[in-house]
């Protein structure tokens, strides 16, 4: 029990004494037994502020602190940090929260205000009162990181740590790295090719601090920030050194696939090659016949009976670059399936391999029509991806310069901030606009060679228009990209089905598993900057753990009283985590929390039937007691 | 009757709805408290019976929703769970079902706030006082 506690109302300028009679406040609760000192003061996050009450702490050999003023969002950290100065222990500290939730929102009644506040620091005191005192796990990093994924973010994040020191494993599930920026055509803003973008990335990879693998895939993940423990997995390339006649195996290779790097749009061979990194083929064994034609060109070079291997790797964190994949219109939708009717990556590598020409299907292109948020802001993809305008228009200016008509048939144009010029570029090259409401979507119909797409065009008050063209492009927008990782990780999903940051704006690249960051597409539609920018951060965050030689939790994690508990094991099924295990203590079976896994959901305490588990910092005693003191006439 | 007397246990997201509220200087109830849990996963049914029985008149659990940092979209079966179970233990003791409201509230969800603790305070005064 906490006897010495001191009470800090603040003014906030008059932000709250304005409207609370603080004096009051600290009158009232200066009555309770508890309470050793209840001051009033001006700005309590002022340097004198903080002062006092490392003097008072000293001065009354103070054992709990209550701040009433703002939210504790805004400073907790900083009272905690006084109350330490004070050489207490900082958890023995509650911040009452009577300006963001008092004096603000009842400033027109001002006595009712003040009362509210005396019960709401009454409960500061009471829980204070029954605090204990915590501490945070301390746990030790070594600088190396696993970065799943390597598209534009995976890389991004991998080149930004290796300069800072870091050692990187780098995990790519594809025999080659850049996803889909290295298909992209024409990057927007500056008008760079993908493959570019991936070249100079790839120039920068190669500092010794990178660990690449290709063809890999995590097969599991132990333990815990500071210390992962992870199984990878890589699948055999079957081209095993090197040889300059690799070009003349790929000609001899029998065996033709849809090539998916076009998109379906061309065909390749089972021993094939893309324009990025390694520079080395790879066979792809499932469509591959083990004819041996490649073989007798490349010799040794070729391994068909190359094996798996299994690395074990260890990484202090793990950033998740996982990316995304695009909406796939369902056969039939808007004509989806049918000749002439495509996807924007489709669309997108049509013009990659256009040689001054777009063609499709042995004919040339001069029509497009654009239909955009297909798979959006509908019922089952309710957001929008919003790269997918500014996307659309830029590949409608480069198609331009080939000579093509475009028709841009849409809901709601998004080319925000610096792109919004591209929106005017496609209006002064009389790119056409029309607009649809979802209650009337447009149709698409094929007529022989053309392809026919009817609008009821809102920008001409409902008239309908049916516009003949060469080709249709589905404007998809992002889903997540399927992976494993996501469950053998436990990383909360969002609403719209991506990774969950902790906070969008505070603490924008972490997830609830301490030790896994997030970077470019998994958490959100992104387009190239967006995810460059978010990687770059996401390096960042993880240096500042990860140079620093070891990192702290926050206390606030499930506790068990082993007394209590029954055994009953509720608790390990409930936790998310997988962070209780059952454990022999002193000849019988209980319940035991791991303090690096736990993310201090409280969930096993919440179903615990016997109230053997409290969430530290949150104590059952002590949210009675606040109850209790919040009733108190 | 005098105001009805209502608890607010606010989750993460849901507490931050409410700094936005003051922000917004947006008004609610005053015999409104807000206690600040991380995650509505961990209240006890007999906590929320706690607060009943000693006098708060509606207990308003107010879970992150799916954007909950700790649980994402699974804290709403778990929180849904724990709701259940107290409305047995309330059925038992004859208290009111539409004294324990829950919902998802996002981090900027002001009006669902206290847009429902408004209506929350509506039906309370309409129920008048918890027989205890
Ligand atoms: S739920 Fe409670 S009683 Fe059951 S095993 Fe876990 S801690 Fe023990
Ligand atoms: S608080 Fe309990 S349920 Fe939540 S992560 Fe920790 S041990 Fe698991």
């Amino acid at each position: 029990m906490r006897d010495r506690i001191g009470v800090y109302i603040c003014h906030c300028g008059g932000n709250i004494s304005d409207v609370v009679d603080v004096e009051r406040v600290a009158e009232a609760v200066g009555k309770i037994p508890e309470v050793v000192v209840a001051r009033t003061y001006v700005f309590m996050c002022s340097d004198p502020g903080q002062k006092l009450i490392e003097e008072d702490i000293r001065k009354y050999d103070l054992n709990g602190i209550v701040v009433a003023s703002c939210s504790p969002h805004l400073h907790e950290k900083t009272f905690r940090s006084a109350v330490s100065r004070g050489g207490m222990n900082p958890y023995v500290y509650e911040q009452v929260n009577i300006r963001e939730h008092v004096s603000w929102v009842h400033k027109h009644s001002p006595e009712e205000a003040t009362e509210k506040a005396i019960r709401l620091v009454k409960a500061g005191v009471a829980k204070v009162s029954l605090a204990r005192e915590l501490s945070e796990i301390r746990l030790d990093v070594k600088p190396t990181a696993l970065v799943i994924g390597a598209g534009l973010a995976g890389m991004r994040a991998a080149v930004d740590l290796a300069k800072m020191g870091v050692d990187v494993h780098l995990v790519e599930k594809e025999h080659f790295v850049g996803g889909w920026i290295a298909k992209g055509y024409k990057a927007y803003p500056e008008g760079k090719p993908g493959s570019e973008v991936i070249r100079e990335l790839i120039e920068e990879m190669k500092s010794g601090k990178i660990r690449l693998l290709t063809g890999a895939e995590v097969l599991s993940v132990t333990g815990s920030v500071g210390n992962f423990q992870v199984r990878i997995k890589v699948r055999p390339r079957f081209v095993v050194g090197e040889c300059d006649r690799f070009e003349e195996a790929m000609e001899k290779c029998p065996v033709e696939v849809d090539d998916e790097f076009n998109e379906g749009l061309r065909k390749r061979k089972a021993i094939y090659q893309i324009p990025t990194y390694p520079e080395l083929p790879a066979i792809d064994i499932a469509s591959c016949n083990r004819c041996g034609e490649c073989v007798k060109v490349c010799g040794e070079a070729i391994d068909l009976n190359q094996q798996s291997e299994v690395v074990d790797i260890e990484a202090s964190m793990i950033i998740m670059a996982t990316g995304f994949k695009p909406y796939t219109p369902k056969e039939g939708e808007f004509g989806f399936g049918r000749k002439g009717i495509i996807t924007l990556p489709q669309f997108e590598r049509l013009l990659a391999l256009s040689n001054g020409k777009l063609t499709y299907d042995g004919r040339e292109v001069r029509d497009v029509a654009f239909i955009y948020c297909v798979g959006s802001r509908n019922d089952e993809h309710e957001y929008c991806s919003r790269y997918c305008c500014t996307a659309t228009i830029n590949a409608a200016l480069a198609a331009k310069e080939l000579g093509i008509r475009s028709y841009h048939i849409y809901r709601d144009i998004r080319t925000y901030g610096k792109y919004e010029t591209y929106y005017e570029d496609a209006g002064k090259n009389r790119m056409l606009f029309f607009r649809f409401t979802p209650d009337s979507p447009p149709e698409v119909r094929t007529e022989g060679e053309k392809l026919l797409v009817k609008v009821r065009d809102q920008l001409t008050f409902g008239e309908e228009v049916e516009i003949p063209v060469d080709l249709v492009v589905l404007v998809t927008g992002m889903e997540l990209a399927e992976s494993e990782i996501y469950g053998m990780l436990k990383i909360p999903f969002s609403r719209d089905g991506f990774l969950q940051e902790v906070h969008p704006k505070l603490r924008p690249v972490e997830t609830a598993i301490g030790g896994v960051l997030i970077a470019g597409t998994c958490q959100s539609p992104k387009d190239v900057m967006e995810t460059s920018a978010s990687a770059s951060a996401a390096a960042a965050k993880a240096a500042t753990y990860l140079l620093k030689g070891y990192t702290e939790l926050e206390p606030f994690i499930a506790e068990i009283d082993a007394e209590k508990c029954n055994a009953c094991e509720d608790c390990v099924a409930e936790c998310p985590s997988g962070a209780i295990s059952m454990s022999e203590i002193g000849g019988s079976k209980v319940a035991v929390v791991n303090g690096a896994l736990c993310r201090g959901c409280g969930a096993c305490a919440g179903i615990c039937p016997v109230e053997a588990i409290n969430l530290r910092g949150y104590y059952y005693d002590q949210l009675r007691k606040m109850i209790d003191a919040l009733l108190e006439v | 009757m005098p105001e009805p007397k209502i608890l607010i246990f606010a989750a993460e997201m849901a507490y931050r709805a409410a700094d936005q509220a003051g922000l917004m200087k947006a008004w609610y109830p005053v015999a409104t408290y807000i206690v600040r849990i991380p995650c509505t996963s961990m209240l006890r049914p007999e906590l929320i019976i706690y607060a009943f029985e000693k006098g708060f008149d509606g207990v308003f659990v107010a879970s992150s929703g799916p954007d909950c940092p700790f649980l994402g979209e699974s804290c709403v079966g778990k929180t849904s769970q724990r709701i259940e179970k107290a409305y047995e233990l309330m059925k038992g003791r004859g208290i009111e079902p539409e004294r324990l409201l829950m919902s998802g509230v996002c981090s900027t969800c002001v009006e669902t706030l206290v847009g429902k603790t408004k209506e929350f305070k509506e039906t309370l005064s309409r129920l008048g006082p918890v027989k205890r």
